[in-house]
């Protein structure tokens, strides 16, 4: 099969990464050694996977990259929008909860970044509105989180992080409480916003077929301490769509990165 | 998708009708009681005076015992007024660094748990009078106000502090737009209990004031008619006392019901 990709991408892919990470470790306060070292190079306007056990260290590697924790030892480097100041360092980041405001409106809550970042009201709340329309709420904008189900509220949670218009695309595991179908629904919609926003996206999964299904490169890391175990390059028609979920190529992926992932849990008992 | 979620089936009205007039009920039931045993016993009102009795004080009380509901609730709104802020500044204080609530909060649970009774005193020999009475309101007052504001700040989402964090949120902005909604269904938890508690620390100062002489309170009001015998006149005092302590309850919990209903568990219905 060969490699279709836009051809935008793979000019970014040549020039320049856009997270770089140079034998980075975590070892937390208690002694216990989380990650590393780990190399990851991840070019401009890609879409990567991190796959791995729990607690090896997925997670962590994201809230080192996007500063919210410092690394132990090691470089992580992260391109930095050049001029004008970025919010968030140009960074967006979804969690595995929705992680919203209970006390405000949607509006309210997927503003935020941009009142944080000192933008005027009424700018902020037209680039909430739009963040909204782009994930599909723009009705939602005057209600509660709590008004909403679960996929919309990542939906939300979703636009947040696209609002300060990030480079960057920070996601740990966002779709891993939702029910299979919803899940299938998000990760096309992902997909399309990708594809038409070209921003480098880093999603940590657990789900072998999530993790082929999106990206264009998947990262299998090993159990803890985290290291990487495979990088397997996802190479098909795009743009994808659901008749990949059922191809043979597909079901090849998964297997190899199943076959990835075995050692990390085969033969232990610690988890 | 859709927002239907979000509309509450409401209660059964039949079922909030009962809850609402079965008390009613037992209260006429016992007032009726005490009446006959009274009539029919034929009690003196210096030992126990019938409920007419009391209404009837109070309407003829009515001028003198008005006055003294007006200062007592002033007392209570000052002491509750001092207690919230006292309590939520320094909770905002305690938060900012830990050098000040390790050093500070011992003391704030001493002056919680000596009995206000027993600091009253001494206040009413240092301080003029009436500030003595506010500053007892605030003592008892002010500790839930104090402790429930540091857990709703301490309770703050770890991701949405990260959230925070990562958009370079200054400590004052991450104060007002995270921490104190955060933690505002808990600070209207302790103002709740504060408001009962600043109406008893009033009446204790009160009473503890009024055998120091002077005073016009309502629980001095009360002490007065018990030197004098003046049995029905306690009675009317107390249920003034007992009727603001209801208002100032209602009102409180009114205010907090409105301020979380749109998001908080506490204050949304049970089928929600």
């Amino acid at each position: 099969m060969s490699s279709a990709k836009p051809s935008s991408t793979i000019k970014a892919s040549l020039t320049a990464l856009a997270v770089h990470l140079r034998g980075v470790t975590k070892v937390y306060d208690n002694g216990v050694m989380a990650l590393g070292p780990l190399d990851l190079a991840v070019p401009k306007g890609e879409f990567i996977s991190l796959l791995g056990p729990s607690g090896c260290g997925k997670s962590t590697a994201l809230r080192l990259i996007a500063g919210l924790s410092p690394a132990s030892s090691g470089a992580v480097r992260v391109s930095r929008h050049e001029g004008d100041v970025q919010i968030g360092h140009g960074i967006g980041f979804v969690f595995q909860e929705p992680t919203l405001m209970p006390w405000t409106s949607v509006r309210e809550n997927v503003r935020l970044p941009l009142k944080l970042g000192g933008i005027a009201k009424a700018e902020g709340r037209a680039r909430a509105d739009a963040a909204l329309a782009s994930v599909g709420l723009a009705d939602f904008a005057d209600a509660f989180p709590r008004e909403l189900s679960g996929g919309m509220k990542m939906r939300v949670s979703l636009a947040r992080a696209l609002v300060t218009d990030p480079d960057i695309l920070l996601m740990d595991e966002p779709f891993a409480a939702l029910d299979e179908i919803t899940r299938f629904r998000l990760n096309n919609d992902l997909l399309a916003l990708w594809r038409s926003l070209g921003k480098t996206v880093i999603f940590v999964t657990h789900s072998v077929f999530e993790s082929v299904y999106l990206s264009q490169r998947v990262v299998v890391m090993t159990a803890r301490p985290g290291r990487i175990q495979a990088d397997i390059r996802i190479d098909t028609v795009e743009p994808r769509g659901e008749e990949f979920r059922t191809s043979t190529a597909y079901s090849d992926y998964c297997r190899r990165v199943s076959a990835a992932l075995a050692p990390s849990y085969s033969g232990r008992s610690t988890l | 998708m859709n927002a239907q979620a979000a509309v509450a089936a409401k209660p059964s009205g039949a079922q909030s009708a009962v809850r609402f007039v079965l008390p009613v009920i037992v209260f006429a039931a016992g007032l009726a009681a005490w009446e006959l045993v009274v009539r029919i016993k034929e009690i003196p009102p210096y030992v126990l005076p019938a409920p007419s009795a009391i209404v009837l004080t109070l309407i003829k009380d009515w001028a003198v015992l008005s006055r003294s509901l007006a200062t007592t609730l002033l007392t209570t709104l000052e002491g509750f007024v001092a207690a919230g802020i006292g309590g939520i500044a320094l909770a905002l204080l305690f938060n900012q660094s830990k050098w000040v609530e390790y050093s500070l909060f011992p003391y704030a649970v001493v002056l919680q748990v000596t009995p206000v009774i027993a600091i009253a005193p001494l206040l009413l020999i240092y301080l003029e009078q009436q500030t003595a009475v506010v500053v007892c309101a605030f003592i008892v007052a002010f500790f839930p106000v104090l402790s429930n504001t540091t857990l709703g700040l301490n309770s703050v989402d770890r991701n949405l502090a990260g959230l925070f964090q990562l958009y370079g949120a200054s400590k004052p902005q991450t104060l007002r737009f995270l921490k104190l909604p955060a933690a505002l269904p808990h600070i209207l938890g302790g103002l709740r209990i504060a408001g009962g508690l600043s109406l008893i620390g009033a009446v204790v100062a009160e009473i503890a004031a009024g055998t120091a002489g002077a005073g016009s309170g309502l629980a001095y009001r009360i002490a007065e008619s018990g030197y004098r015998l003046n049995i029905p006149r306690m009675f009317a005092a107390l249920l003034l006392l007992s009727l603001a302590g209801i208002v100032i309850y209602g009102v409180l919990a009114l205010v907090s019901h409105l301020v979380l209903r749109r998001w908080h568990e506490s204050a949304l219905g049970k089928e929600t």
